[in-house]
Formats: C-alpha cells, structure tokens, sequence
C-alpha cells in the first residue's frame, strides 16, 4: 500500500517535471518563432518601402527622360514645319541633345531616324552621301520604308546611318509609336557597343497638322520620322540605385513581363539571388501601356535574427523553469511536511495511547502489589506479635520496615499514575488544618529532633478552624515538602507557615507598615546584633519574604483584621497559601527547572546520599494542581529551599460541619483556659510560633526577649498576677539559657514570690531542639518541651507540670485498663432518643465496669438529674427530639447554679460545703459529627467535652479522664 | 479481623465438630459481611462487648436495630407524595445514628448521602436515596437473620454441653 502509494506519488511527481519542462519549452519555442515572425514581418515592411521607393524613383526619372524625349520629338517636328528636309542639321541636333542631356540622365543618348518610303531611298541616300545600313553595318536591302537615324546625340553617333527599322525590337517600336502617337518602349535586350542591358524608346515625329483624333492611317501618313533613345537601365538603375540608402543589402530584379509567361529581364543578375522566401513585387509604369514591367525586390542576405529573439524567450524559459521548480520544491515541501505531520499525528496518538496504558498499566500492578503486600505486612505485624527471640524479631521488623517503605512507594507510583490516568478524584470534606499539620510535625518530630533541627509551624489565626477540601491530600502533600525538607537539611530549621492568600499580599508593602510599631523597630536592632538573620533559627533562608519582617506584618495585620473583619460576610472560598521553608542544601540552579519531573532528583548522587525515588515533588505538583493551585519554589544552593503552595478549600458552614464532620484528631484540652504564660525568645520569629501553639490551647501570652526582661515586667506587671488565679507559665527558649541560669531564675522568682509580686512559683519550662540539650537544662526547671511544638505535646507538658493529671502517663500507656478503673463503680446517666445508641453505649459503659443508667429524652434525663443525684457523669446525645443536648445541658447547668448560690449563700451546710465544691456534673455530648464547631457550641452551653459515638476507647478515655481523675476513684 | 477469628476458633478448641463448624460458618459469615462493607467496626466493638454476662447481647441490639430501622423505613415510605424535609431528615439522622452503632456501614453511608438530598430539597434524589437505603437494608437483614440463627444454634449448643 505504501509502496504503491510512493511509486504513484513518484510517478505524480515525474508527470509534473515533465509537464513543467515542457510548457517551458513550448513558450520558449512559442516566443521565439513570435519574435522571428514579428521580426520578419518587420523586415518585410522595410523591404517593401525600400522596393517602393526606389521602383518611385526609377519611374519618375524614367518619366522626366521620356518627358524630355517627348518634347525633343516636337522640338524636331516644328523643324518639319514647311519644310522637307527639316531645317535641322546634324550640327545643331547634336549640339542642342549634348547641351539638355542633363534634363535625361537616363538615356545614353538621343537619335532621329526619318521615316524613308522606298521610293524617297535614292534621293535620300544621295542628299545625305551614305547608304542605308542596316544593323549589322551592311547596305540594307530592299525594303517598303526605311527609318535611318540621320540626328544623333554624340553619344550614339555610331548609329547613324542605320536602318533602325532593321532591328526586330526597333522595327516593331517604330510600328508601334507611329501607331499610338505615343513613347513605346522595346523589350529589353543586349545594346549596341555597351552591351548592356536596355530598351529603346522610340517617339513618333509627326508632319505639323495631324488632329488630335487621327486614325492610324492618318498618323502613319503624317509620320516624319521617329526619335528614339537608348535607355541603359542597367547602369543607370545602377547609378541611381547607389544614392539610395540600404542598397547592399537588397537586389533588385527588373523585368518586363509584356509577355508574362516568359519574363525578360532588364535588370538584375540573370538568376535571381538573395534570400528568396521574402520578396517584394512593384509594378513599374514607364509610360508605355503596352509594356509592363516589374521590379523584383528581395534581401541580399536573410535577415539577421535579433538577439533579442533568442535571448528574450531564453529568459522567460529560464524565469518559467525557475518558478516551476519553485512550485515543484514547495508542493514538494508541502507534502513532505504533510506527510511528516501525519506521521507525527499517528505517533502522538500511539504515544498519548501508551501513555495512558502505561498509567493503567502501572495503576493496576500498583494496586495488584498492593493487596498482596498488605497481606504481607499484616502477617509481620501478627509474626511480631507473637513470641519471637530478639534475631528473630529484628529480621521481622527489618521486614516489615521495608514492606512499608515498599508499599510507600508504590502507593507514591500509583497516585502518580492515577493522576497521569486522571483517575484521582479530590475528596470535599471538612477537616482541621491544624491538627493535620500537627500530626505532620510529629510525624518527623523523631527526625528532627535527630538533626537538631527546629521543626515548626504556624498558622494563621484567620484562617478558618474547619475546612473543606481533601484532607487526605493535603497531609501528603505537606508530608511530602517537609519530608522533603527534613531529608536534605542537616541544621537550622523547617519551617511551615499557613496564611490566607489576600493577607499575605500585604507582606510586600512593608513600608508602610514598618512605620507602625516603633517599639518593635528598636528591639528589632538588639535581635539583629544577637543573630544574622531573622528567621526561625537564625539561620539565612532561601526565601528572603519569610523573615521576621515580613512575618510581623502579616501578624499585625492580623490584629487589625481580626477587629474589622468580623462583621465582614466571609467568603466561600478560602485560599491559602502554604510556604514550607527549609534551611538545607538547596537545589542546584541547573536543576532547578525539571524539580517537578518525576524520578528526577537535583543528581544522581542525591540519592545516593540521601535515598529517594524523586517522585514525591512531582506527585505534590499534581496534588496541588488537582486542588486548584500552584506551586512554586526559591532555592539556593547551600542556604535552603522555600517551597510555597496555594490550595484553594471551601469555608464550611456549621450546618455541614455538623453533620458530615468526623473528627480527625483528638480536642485539644481545654483546661487551660485564662492561664497566663510568659515566652522568653530572642528570636521573634520562633517566639510567634510558640504563641501560636499556647494560644490554641487558651493561654494568654506575654513575650521577652531575654530572661532579665521577662523578670523585670513580671516586677512591674505584679498587681495583675496577683489578682489572676491560674498559676504562671514560663516557657524558656533554649537560646536564652545558660548554665547556672536555673538557680539564678530560681532565686529571682522566690524573691519575686516573697515581694508578694506573685502570688505562687511559676513553672518554668525549657523550650529544646534536641535531646541532647536537654541535659543541661538543670535542675530546677520544671520540665523540658523538646520541639517540634504542638499543641498537644505542649498541652501535655503543661497538664504534667501544673499536676493537672498525675497519672496520665501511665493511664496512657495502658488504655482499656485504665479506662476501666476511671469509670469502674461510676454512675453514668445516658441520654439518647435513639435505643439502639443508648443500649450500645450503655453496654460499652457497662463493660468498663460504670453503672450506666438510661433516658430517651431530654426531659426523662433533666428529671433524673434533679438535685442532688447520685450521677458522675453524663453522656448527653446532642441531636434529640423535643429537647436536643444543648438545651438539657442548659437547663441542667442552670439548676446547678442555682444551687450553687444558695449554697455559697449559705443555705447549705459548712460540712457539705468541703465535700463538695460546687455541683458541676461533667456532661458530655455524645455525637457522630465531631469537629471544633460542635464541640464550641457543647462548651457554650455548659458542656465538658465530647465523644464520638460509637464509643472510640481511646478518645472515650481522654474525654473522660479529664473529669473523672481530679476525684480518684476509690478502687484505683 | 484476622486476629478475631483466630481468637474465637482458639477459644474453645476442644468443642465437637458440629460446633467448630458452625462457628466456623459464622465467621465466615461475619467476615463476608466485612468484606462486602455491610459492616464495620464497631460491628467488632460490639461483639467484643458481649461476653458471659450479657450473652445475648448482639442479638439484642441487632433486633432493636431491625425494629427502629423498619419502624424508620416505614415511616419514610408512607409520606413519600408531600416530602417534609426536616422530618425525614431528622428520620434519617435516627437512622444514620442506630446504623453506626451496630456498625451497619452501607446503611450508614446511604443514610449520610440520603440527608445530602435531604438538606437540597431534592425529592428525586430523596426518594432514590431511600431505594438505596432499604436495598442494603434488607440486604443486612438477611445476613443478620442467619448470622443470629447461627448464634442461636451454637448458643443451643453450649446450653446443652453444659447441661
């Protein structure tokens, strides 16, 4: 096909050359046989005037000779005037003809013959002396009439005496001429002594009185005698023809064609030469109607084709053969590109179909490794379970280390296929943000803490608790960056920050906010002294936006915000921006440009040193896109990355976080509402983070730069802490520490304690990088936090170091048991509409040894609850009819305080009084939609806290565990 | 699942074959339900949750769980030409709730997709919604009504054996 398609092609493409070549050469030809006709047509013109004018110019001289002639014929008849013999002699005759033979240049010369009868003969001959010759100069004989030439011109004197009538050609002119009255001209022939050619003219001469209309008996009658003249035409055409212009190039043939089957010839070479195909044919009038005569005109040489003739279509064929090929070589062109085109089409599907199988391919043995490596890992796990020795299980765990890594991967090669495949769906569910970049900080907190790097993060106070959007992804794509980060960086800090999008814009003009806070400014200079740069850790960023000075106004502006924005209507969409800074190797500019090509690292020794496949950036990029933004990065070499990315999620509405929400982390702890701590940080930036994180849990913060700051406005600051009740919290940095540092702050804060500037000790905690500096913390710090900081583990921390709950460590670690000794012999009130939820969660209490009592409604539960009740606590479902939690919690609250007033009022006992403090039954939502809206509306309303329903043990434990353990139980 | 299988073949290893092969039969049954996504979880927290005080304890709530959905389910079938919203909303969050504590995945899953077209006023997708809903509804009822027929049986079984 293909074959017969190119051999059809070819032969298309031969057909086409030879037609082109051939019109080329037709107009070629075509032109140049144009120009030859159109140049002999030309030549012909020339010949035909040429022939015109001198065939003129012949006859008018002819006719002025026989003109002259004439009038010499009548000059000799008046001498016939009475007169025989005429009153002319020979004398005179040839005087008069040699004087006027310039009037006939044509004529050799002039004679007159008179007309003899044969009777006169005698008479004559003896008056003249001579004998009548005849032609050939012998005595003539005998004839009817003679017409000897008795006058002639000097020129023919040799002539005289002789009979012209002897002559053919004279004899019939004279006949002739008598005849007519008229000139009459021979045929042409061989002339006497010049043997040239010529015609003899003859004119009649009459006897005076002959009418005009006389017969031609009359004429001849009245004849006297005949003059005639010997027309040389062959020299004398000869002559005239010289003083024309253009005479070599042409001949002329003169004939008379009197008889016009046998042309004579009068001038011209006997056989006509030159170039015959062109001639010319003009009549000559000589005055003889008897005698016609023609002049044959025709080039000597063929004319000569102009150059332009040849050079002209050359040219044009040349012009032809050029625009030919260069339609050929583009139509040539057109269909290579064509076809090259087609063939690149063809190959594109091909490759777009590979691609796609090849996704397919890898989406379906991803998946496919993955069921059996699940088994796998599941089998591990249960091995590991089991009794092993330590060989043993170290080879398992080994094992089971590089399933995951294994299973990590190919999950990583199977997202990226999905996305190639456009398989990958983003989910649209509302989750916590924070909590998600907690746990990603924690995921690497062992790492970090490793290096010694500061691993931190901070979000941005407008940006909204809850989210919709994938929460899936969006881990993997911060787990990504800052695994990523944590990879390549071996000191200073990760750092990730999550603003709103339309705030951080303001960051650029930092002018004209820098002008703002004065106090800072000054501060700023002490920090800058200290430290070469502002960022986490002090050490250079690749991105220069993130310092502190940028950092500051983007905090600020919060402040400003927050006060105006409230009342704003906030918009549906939230776009962040999500910047994950490192301080690491950075990535070499030449590979800078292909970072977000799959299993492409900045070289091949990267992963040498550092493991990886090099998919994970591509897959962040294709995460990120999916979820409507972009990534981008800065990196230096040797100084660090900044990667920033905008996700763009949905603002939730409380309707839809209630009821599609499941909690995604655990509440943070909410004890620590209205405490007080005090920050002492060098570094502004850091010192924003630990805000953020003490914030989150409740905590009011003040920040100094170092410790003698922070003493000196406790000092000042005294009469407000005297009148707070929550103990005061001092979180150290470990910058800001030195050894001894802890004895002389000990002193210091006993001192302030004795002064009566607060009211108890303070707790002080040290804020750590790595376990090592932990050990020279010292001994009269209360507790170390080593970072990543989370709310959480600082939550923790804080619950430890303020003995909020002693034993929840140990609780921690062993759950069930635990949960079983919190709730054994509590009475437990369930409140739910629903049967099947209460006789579940009732069970599950039960199990926990709790004596669980039940109500279907808020009503039935608010009777129970009529004080005093025996009740430890309540699980109140939140969504019921009639009476829903929220409102049963509000009445029950409101019984609580009432009588709680009577009994501060003193209604009640001393005794009971220090039993019990107040009554607070801890209620407790139970809900299926467990997020922070929820839960901030059950602490509205006079909740405790929350748990999920159905019972989750662990959460069920910490939920309960915060109200159970301040009251022991007894059997514990 | 693994694990809890193991556990309760292991813990009585030396009852008759009838008996292990009725166990058998029900963790068969019960792993297929897991299999299939009729169930979940908490399916296990609830049967970790029965024990010798409480031996009937799963039967119980699935049979409260069965009463309260049908009594649901009728209720949403009656009034299907003049939808209330709210109140089959409110119907299904019941529904959703009694679902999730038996651990009644699907159900579950139709019921939080049901309250979706609850909350758009959308009557066709409602109405499709409820399809669904009862379509793995009886479906689970099915299972359930063997898997409790087995429990009986061996139940049966032990009371004998310790006769």
């Amino acid at each position: 096909m293909a074959v017969g398609g190119k051999r059809r092609w070819w032969w298309k493409r031969r057909a086409a050359v030879v037609a082109g070549v051939t019109i080329a050469v037709s107009v070629w030809v075509g032109s140049h046989c144009y120009f030859r006709r159109e140049n002999m047509a030309k030549a012909e013109e020339a010949l035909v005037s040429m022939c015109e004018e001198r065939a003129r110019m012949i006859q008018d001289q002819f006719a002025v000779s026989v003109n002259h002639v004439h009038a010499l014929a009548i000059l000799i008849s008046t001498f016939y005037y009475q007169k025989q013999p005429p009153a002319l002699d020979q004398e005179t005759f040839a005087y008069y003809t040699a004087k006027t033979a310039f009037e006939r240049p044509l004529l050799n010369g002039v004679a007159y013959a008179e007309r003899i009868i044969h009777s006169q003969r005698e008479i004559f001959e003896t008056r003249q002396g001579w004998t009548i010759m005849t032609m050939k100069r012998e005595p003539s004989p005998m004839q009817d009439e003679y017409a000897p030439v008795i006058y002639s011109q000097e020129t023919v004197s040799y002539i005289e005496a002789i009979d012209m009538m002897s002559g053919e050609e004279d004899r019939e002119n004279i006949l002739r001429a008598r005849a007519t009255g008229k000139a009459v001209l021979t045929k042409p022939f061989r002339l006497l002594e010049s043997n040239h050619l010529g015609v003899v003219l003859t004119f009649p001469v009459y006897r005076s009185g002959l009418p005009e209309d006389a017969t031609v008996e009359q004429r001849v009658e009245a004849t006297a005698g005949y003059l005639g003249g010997a027309f040389d035409v062959e020299s004398l055409v000869e002559n005239l023809l010289r003083q024309l212009a253009g005479n070599q190039d042409i001949t002329i043939n003169v004939y008379d064609i009197t008889n016009a089957s046998e042309p004579l010839i009068m001038y011209g070479p006997q056989i006509p030469e030159g170039y015959m195909p062109l001639s010319h044919v003009s009549m000559l009038d000589f005055g003889d109607p008897f005698r016609k005569h023609q002049m044959h005109c025709r080039y000597r040489e063929k004319p000569p084709l102009p150059l332009s003739a040849i050079t002209t279509p050359f040219g044009i064929f040349v012009i032809i053969m050029l625009g030919g090929y260069i339609v050929f070589a583009a139509k040539n062109h057109y269909d290579n590109v064509k076809e090259d085109c087609r063939k690149m089409e063809e190959l594109k599907v091909q490759a777009e179909a590979a691609d796609v199988a090849k996704s397919q391919f890898l989406a379906t043995v991803s998946h496919e490794i993955r069921t059996p490596m699940n088994g796998v890992l599941g089998m591990l796990d249960m091995l590991l379970d089991t009794d092993l020795n330590l060989t043993q299980k170290d080879y398992a765990q080994t094992a089971q280390v590089c399933g995951k890594a294994l299973i990590s991967l190919i999950n990583e090669v199977l997202d990226r296929a999905k996305i190639e495949a456009g398989k990958l769906e983003i989910e649209a569910v509302p989750f916590d943000l924070r909590s998600i970049l907690d746990d990603v900080i924690s995921l690497f907190s062992s790492k970090s803490r490793e290096k010694g790097i500061e691993l931190a993060v901070f979000v941005s106070d407008k940006v909204p608790e809850v989210v919709t959007g994938d929460p899936g992804r969006f881990r993997q794509i911060i787990t990504n960056l800052v695994g990523n980060s944590v990879k390549f960086t071996e000191r200073g800090h990760i750092f990730v920050q999550v603003h709103l999008a339309d705030n951080s814009d303001l960051g650029a003009d930092e002018k004209v906010h820098s002008g703002l806070n004065g106090l800072s400014r000054s501060e700023k200079v002490q920090i800058m002294s200290d430290c070469t740069f502002d960022t986490l850790s002090g050490f250079e960023a690749a991105d220069t936006r993130n310092n502190w000075e940028n950092f500051k106004l983007l905090l600020s502006d919060e402040m400003c915000l927050q006060e105006a924005s409230t009342s704003d209507k906030e918009p549906d969409i939230v776009t962040l921006i999500v910047s994950v800074e490192d301080t690491g190797i950075g990535i070499p500019l030449r590979a800078q440009d292909r970072v977000f090509t799959p299993f492409m690292q900045a070289d091949s020794s990267t992963s040498r040193n550092y493991g990886g496949t090099g998919i994970g950036l591509s897959i962040t990029k294709c995460l990120v896109e999916l979820m409507g933004g972009q990534i981008n990065f800065i990196s230096r070499p040797n100084v660090g990355s900044t990667f920033t990315f905008t996700a763009v999620f949905k603002r939730c509405n409380k309707d839809a976080i209630a009821d599609t929400k499941r909690t995604l982390s655990e509440a943070l702890p909410t004890g620590f509402k209205g405490m007080k701590a005090f920050i002492v940080d060098g570094k502004p930036v850091r010192n924003a983070v630990t805000r953020y994180h003490l914030k989150r849990l409740g905590i009011a913060v003040e920040v100094a730069n170092t410790v003698k700051m922070m003493l000196n406005s406790l000092t000042r600051q005294n009469s407000n802490f005297r009148t707070g009740r929550q103990p005061y919290i001092i979180l150290i940095e470990k910058d800001s520490w030195y050894t001894g540092m802890d004895v002389y702050l000990h002193n210091q804060l006993l001192m302030l304690k004795q002064n009566d500037c607060v009211l108890e000790l303070p707790k002080v905690i040290l804020l750590v990088t790595c376990e090592y500096d932990k050990m020279s913390s010292g001994s009269l710090v209360d507790t170390v936090i080593i970072k990543p900081l989370r709310a959480s583990t600082v939550a923790a921390c804080l619950q430890q170091v303020l003995g909020m709950e002693k034993q929840q460590k140990k609780e921690l670690s062993n759950g069930p048991t635990n949960l079983r000794n919190l709730l054994a012999g509590k009475n437990i009130l369930v409140v739910d509409d629903n049967k099947v939820n209460l006789r579940v969660a009732a069970s599950a209490l039960k199990k926990y040894g709790a004596t669980v009592e039940c109500a279907e409604s808020g009503k039935d539960a608010l009777s129970l609850l009529q004080l005093p009740h025996k009740f430890d606590a309540c699980f109140m479902d939140v969504q019921m009819p009639e009476m829903d939690g929220f409102e049963a919690t509000r009445q029950i609250r409101l019984m609580e305080s009432k009588a709680n007033e009577q009994i501060s009022n003193g209604g009640a006992s001393r005794g009971e009084d220090s039993m019990i403090v107040e009554w607070h039954l801890p209620i407790l939502a139970m809900t299926a939609d467990v997020i922070q809206a929820t839960y901030e509306e059950c602490l509205k309303c006079g909740m405790d806290g929350y748990v999920s329903k159905p019972f989750e043990e662990q959460q069920l434990f910490q939920a309960v565990a915060k109200f159970l353990v301040s009251k022991p139980s007894s059997d514990s | 699942m693994l694990p809890l299988c193991s556990r309760v073949l292991l813990s009585h290893p030396f009852s008759p074959m009838s008996l292990m092969a009725l166990r058998e039969q029900l963790n068969m049954l019960v792993n297929s339900m897991y299999i299939e996504g009729l169930l979940d979880q908490q399916f296990q927290q609830l049967q970790m949750l029965q024990d010798a005080s409480s031996p009937g304890f799963v039967a119980e709530v699935i049979n409260l769980f069965c009463e309260d959905a049908e009594r649901i389910l009728t209720e949403l079938t009656k009034d299907q030409a003049v939808v209330d919203f709210q109140k089959v909303d409110a119907y299904v969050h019941q529904l959703k709730g009694s679902s999730s504590s038996v651990g009644a995945q699907n159900v579950k899953l139709a019921c939080i997709q049901f309250r979706q077209f609850c909350e758009e006023n959308n009557k066709d997708g409602c109405l499709n919604a409820l399809n669904v809903v009862k379509h793995h509804y009886y479906l689970l009822r099915n299972k359930f009504d063997t898997m409790l027929q087995l429990e009986q049986r061996i139940q049966a079984y032990d009371s004998k054996q310790q006769n």
